[in-house]
């Protein structure tokens, strides 16, 4: 079986258990919203204030609860299943970028319910021509976010308190990220040019891909 | 292939502490092994050996042809079949989903998935999830996903414990099966007593080794 089918196949299987689950969309989700929308009443008043940090909430709650999802492998993945797996043959290369694919989906999908949100509570007053790059950059972020998800759970697989652990590992890495997507507004905003901050996570999504399918196989034998 | 399995001196430690020590074991073509023992004494760690998942720290090994330890191992893995203690599923998937995962991931056609459920006798259950299943139909579930992937090399970890006369029936024609087709099996159990009756060779394990005079 080639590495591309193996690769979908486990995405398949990967979105069909969050449905059933529904870790994505019926709890990170909810509460995602509910932080977006409490976030101005620390604010009182001040209707400006709040227009203005609407995009800068925005990525800052979209990053924190969207490790939530790039985190939510580590705590289902076990022993057996890594080790069935492993004798289905399954390319641990192919596992990670299936998996990468799912998670992106969900996030892509999380990003834009809280991009909607953020909209509608904030009214935030926009660049012209905004939808393209926050699309773009939001895409960027699920990406790499899931990339470093993935690539964290790996790392943590077979210790003890992984999921804490991953989540110490995805923190500072995300930083790049949260840089690149924010400033991206930003630049937009000042009539400046956005294409430093897409390379910027181009280059960080890219770094993250090489990292994950390159270390996918020496991880998988190091975590028994 | 003379040996499909060949163990020299073995030696496997976990968390500092000697599991297996100095195993040897030859087995060819054709052939069953019982191995068989009190808990804690190394069965499980010597199926994980067995199985590639588990590198040896002391002495050598192959499984079929390849060298334990080395990236060869990857290459045979998906002719190995392991039935480990605990079933391994995705719970959240139906019974017929977890056959058809594994028939797609190993390229098999689909519609094997369906007759291994027929065999094992799970039909009726086909759209049951995992989570809500008994270990007796996980255990079969298993046993089907063995049908689908055919393995050359078949390990069984206490594989009748739990089980109903009809389910361990099925074990005992996998076993067959394999062996008949030229493959090989280990199977592990705290009781001898089964082990004996489905298996050509019986060997006691204690602290870590086997007794090769048994």
């Amino acid at each position: 079986m080639s590495f591309w089918s193996q690769t979908l196949e486990i995405a398949r299987v990967d979105l069909t258990v969050e449905r059933r689950l529904g870790d994505t969309m019926r709890i990170v989700l909810p509460f995602a919203v509910v932080a977006i929308l409490v976030f101005p009443l620390t604010l009182g008043v001040d209707l400006t204030a709040v227009s203005r940090l609407g995009p800068a909430v925005f990525w800052a709650i979209g990053i924190l609860f969207g490790m939530q999802i790039a985190l939510r492998q580590a705590a289902h993945d076990d022993q057996e299943r890594r080790d069935l797996y492993a004798l289905l043959g399954v390319d641990p290369a192919a596992r990670f970028a299936g998996r990468t694919i799912s998670g992106a989906v969900l996030m892509a999908g999380f990003l834009a319910v809280l991009l909607v949100a953020m909209i509608v509570f904030y009214g935030p007053r926009l660049p012209d021509g905004w939808p393209g790059p926050v699309v773009l950059s939001s895409i960027l972020v699920a990406v790499g976010l899931t990339e470093l998800g993935t690539l964290a759970g790996e790392v943590t697989a077979g210790l003890h308190n992984r999921t804490a652990l991953a989540s110490l590992i995805v923190a500072p890495l995300a930083l790049p990220l949260v840089i690149g997507s924010s400033q991206t507004l930003e630049a937009l905003a000042r009539d400046a040019g956005i294409l430093p901050w897409v390379l910027v996570l181009v280059a960080t999504d890219l770094a993250l891909a090489v990292a994950g399918v390159g270390l996918a196989r020496p991880l998988e034998e190091a975590s028994r | 292939m003379d040996r499909l399995i060949d163990l020299e001196r073995v030696g496997v430690s976990l968390g500092g502490l000697p599991v297996l020590r100095g195993v040897d074991l030859s087995i060819g073509p054709g052939e069953s092994l019982g191995v068989t023992g009190p808990n804690g004494v190394g069965k499980t760690t010597l199926l994980r050996v067995l199985a590639t998942l588990l590198a040896p720290d002391a002495g050598s090994g192959s499984v079929l042809g390849a060298a334990l330890g080395t990236p060869d191992v990857y290459e045979v893995r998906s002719q190995i079949g392991f039935l480990q203690h605990r079933p391994s599923v995705i719970p959240e998937l139906t019974l017929a989903e977890n056959l058809r995962h594994a028939a797609t991931l190993v390229g098999a056609k689909a519609a094997k998935a369906e007759t291994a459920l027929r065999v094992v006798g799970l039909d009726d259950a086909a759209s049951r999830r995992a989570d809500a299943s008994s270990f007796g139909m996980l255990r079969r579930t298993e046993v089907a996903r063995l049908l689908i992937t055919a393995p050359r090399i078949l390990l069984l970890d206490e594989p009748f414990s739990g089980l109903d006369v009809e389910a361990q029936e099925l074990i005992r024609a996998l076993v067959y099966r394999t062996t008949s087709d030229g493959g090989a099996v280990v199977m592990v159990s705290h009781e001898s007593g089964q082990l004996s009756s489905h298996t050509q060779r019986l060997l006691p394990m204690a602290l870590g080794s086997l007794d090769q005079q048994s």
